[in-house]
């Protein structure tokens, strides 16, 4: 009895280390431990592995937009007519929400041209998920987001209403003149 | 004590088990408990509440047995479950119906909390045990509407997911993670599925733990005064109270069954008999009512961020409210002008889930004519669900602190039994 008191007085620095010691293994332990079931949740790899799909542009007509599915996310493809352009282009970019210009809202092809026609977005409002209504729906001639009313320009960019950010552009590249590979 | 004497083993059987598993007892200790002689039909509704999530379970149970989490098959093994399954017509509605009289049962039981101030001391930890069985039933109730996979399920999904994305920087992470893919899918279905099975039954772990608490300070009641003589203030839980429950859970039930058999749709959303489609949002997407004056309040702000914070923050001022509220007095009853204020509460809430099932543009009343385009002008729903959303954090974070300072109470009973009693004998 006597010697256990006298132990524990003497070595206290030791006790508390191997106490730490102990405990911090202990905690990351649990971390390695939980870290696996919580990164399970994140995409699998054959889900990750599905990323990319073609389009070819010449089945869109003017004035025409068609919606394909990538990643299962909806990816708008849009032809716009002149006057869609010459809208989009009219804007001062300094008055916008999140500003960018036509040309930044699109990707130049093999001979490094813009095909200004060709819109390719992501469908997906920058607000909570939906997907907008196209054909020159809203106030600015684009889309309109039916969920909390939304509007975006014919470059897609966020006009009015409560999302944050322009529609979101696919990481995509022209194939040739009219192929894309979104992806 | 007299009238509680303890339970006290007759049999051999009794008296071997009690001394090795004291379970008998347990049971006698949570029935024969003393309870205020005064309780109204407000406190009915914590049994009821424990009754529709015991069928919850069951019916709950007995549908993961047909149904098929995999979003080819989803769809159709719900329609399996209604018109092939023995009994399922029965079945799928009791679960789907349940879930909408378990939240009108537990906002009742809420606003009766609020009301008779039961959150105060000694009773916090049983509001928040409380607050938390709230946010479960949220979630579960979430998930278990997703699992149709019709198109109010799918775009239910994403847009709540995406409440997460207005998270600067980690936001996006956190919905990938939610969805296990690029947009709502099957593996969120699976998850789902899964976590929507299990929660009930963290939430009766929960349940156990709300009671447990509720039997260290015994109830409230109507008074809000305690219990000074337990023989003269109190009754045994059995046979007084679980016969006035029993009368308060067929009643209840009534109204449950009504909806089953009659109006099984009725709180249902026609969209949701539409098969999911990722590409096509409905025109107008509206959650479940339990969740339209959340909704209304989301929308209200015109800030991403802003509106998430706004309404996760009006669950978020229940877990303080017991330190918000700073009077002294438990039950409004006594504190007119708290009482005003708490119509106006109820109404506020009430008149928010009508915003939120209405489009922020529709107007609540129309006051003339736009000269330019002869269009309607008048209160906006958006307006509308601004000014209610002001007053309920008003009512939590200034009323009822202020109120507490200023507010002159009027004279409450002296005891429980007094205010039973009016013309009570002196001494008898
Ligand atoms: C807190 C208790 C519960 C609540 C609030 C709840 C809520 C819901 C809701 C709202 C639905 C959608 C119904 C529809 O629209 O058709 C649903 C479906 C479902 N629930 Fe639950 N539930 C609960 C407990 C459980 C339990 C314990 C299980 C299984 C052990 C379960 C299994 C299912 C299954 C398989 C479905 C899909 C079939 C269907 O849609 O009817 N639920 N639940
Ligand atoms: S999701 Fe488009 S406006 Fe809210």
């Amino acid at each position: 009895m006597a010697e256990t008191v006298s132990t524990s007085s003497e070595n206290p620095s030791r006790r508390d280390f191997i106490y730490i010691a102990t405990g911090a293994a202990g905690v990351v332990g649990a971390g390695l431990y939980a870290w696996p079931l919580i990164d399970q949740m994140n995409p699998a790899a054959d889900t990750k592995a599905l990323s990319t799909t073609e389009v070819d542009l010449s089945s869109v007509e003017e004035g025409q937009q068609i919606i394909v599915k990538w990643q299962g996310k909806p990816v708008f493809v849009r032809h716009r007519t002149q006057k869609e352009i010459d809208e989009a282009r009219a804007v001062d970019i300094t008055t916008l929400r999140d500003p960018a210009t036509d040309e930044q809202r699109l990707v130049v092809n093999g001979e490094g041209k813009y095909e200004p026609q060709y819109l390719i977005m992501i469908g997906i409002c920058t607000h909570l998920g939906c997907v907008p209504i196209g054909n020159n729906a809203g106030d600015y001639d684009g889309w309109f987001c039916p969920c909390h009313g939304s509007h975006y320009d014919t470059a897609g960019r966020i006009r009015k209403g409560p999302a944050p950010k322009n529609l979101v552009l696919p990481p995509y590249q022209y194939l040739n003149d009219t192929l894309v590979k979104i992806g | 004590m007299s009238g509680y004497p303890g339970y006290d083993p007759k049999s051999g059987f009794e008296k071997w088990l009690d001394a090795r598993l004291p379970i008998i007892r347990l049971g006698y200790d949570t029935f024969i408990f003393p309870t205020p002689r005064n309780l109204n039909y407000w406190w009915t509704f914590g049994g009821i509440l424990a009754v529709i999530l015991m069928s919850q379970i069951i019916t709950g149970i007995i549908l993961a047995m047909h149904y098929v989490p995999h979003v080819d098959l989803a769809f159709d093994s719900v329609q399996h479950i209604k018109r092939d399954v023995n009994f399922g017509w029965m079945l799928q509605p009791m679960h789907a119906v349940g879930a909408s009289m378990m939240f009108l049962a537990v906002y009742i039981h809420m606003f009766r909390g609020i009301y008779y101030g039961s959150y105060k001391s000694p009773r916090e930890v049983l509001w928040i045990v409380g607050v938390v069985i709230y946010l479960l039933m949220m979630a579960t109730g979430f998930m278990g509407y997703v699992l149709p996979w019709g198109q109010m399920s799918f775009w239910g999904a994403t847009v709540i997911t995406n409440l997460f994305s207005a998270f600067p920087l980690i936001g996006e992470s956190i919905t990938q993670w939610l969805w296990g893919g690029f947009a709502v899918d099957d593996p969120t279905l699976n998850r789902f599925f899964s976590l929507h099975f299990v929660l009930p039954f963290a939430i009766l772990g929960l349940v156990i733990l709300h009671v447990w608490a509720l039997h260290v300070p015994g109830n409230n009641n109507p008074t809000g005064v305690s219990v000074k003589n337990v023989d003269k203030d109190t009754l045994p839980f059995h046979p007084y109270y679980t016969v006035k429950d029993g009368f308060a859970i067929v009643v209840f039930l009534m109204v449950f069954v009504a909806f089953v058999f009659f109006m099984p749709d009725a709180l249902n959303h026609p969209d949701n008999y539409i098969r999911a489609n990722p590409l096509v949002t409905p025109p107008h997407i509206v959650p479940e009512w339990y969740y339209l004056p959340f909704y209304a309040m989301l929308r209200a702000v015109p800030n991403k961020l802003g509106g998430v914070i706004t309404m996760f923050g009006a669950i978020a001022v229940l877990f303080v409210l017991p330190w918000l509220d700073t009077s002294k007095v438990r039950s409004m009853r006594y504190r007119p002008l708290a009482k005003l204020f708490f119509i106006i509460f109820v109404l506020a809430c009430v008149g928010l889930g009508w915003a939120g099932a209405k489009s922020p543009t529709d107007l609540v009343f129309v006051t003339g004519t736009d000269a330019a385009t002869g269009a309607p002008t008048g209160l906006s729903f958006l307006w509308f669900a601004r000014i209610l959303t002001l007053y309920y954090y008003a009512f939590f974070v200034v009323i009822l602190p202020v109120l507490g300072l200023v507010e002159k109470p009027k004279d409450r009973p002296e005891s429980i039994e007094k205010s039973v009693l009016k013309s009570a004998p002196k001494e008898a």
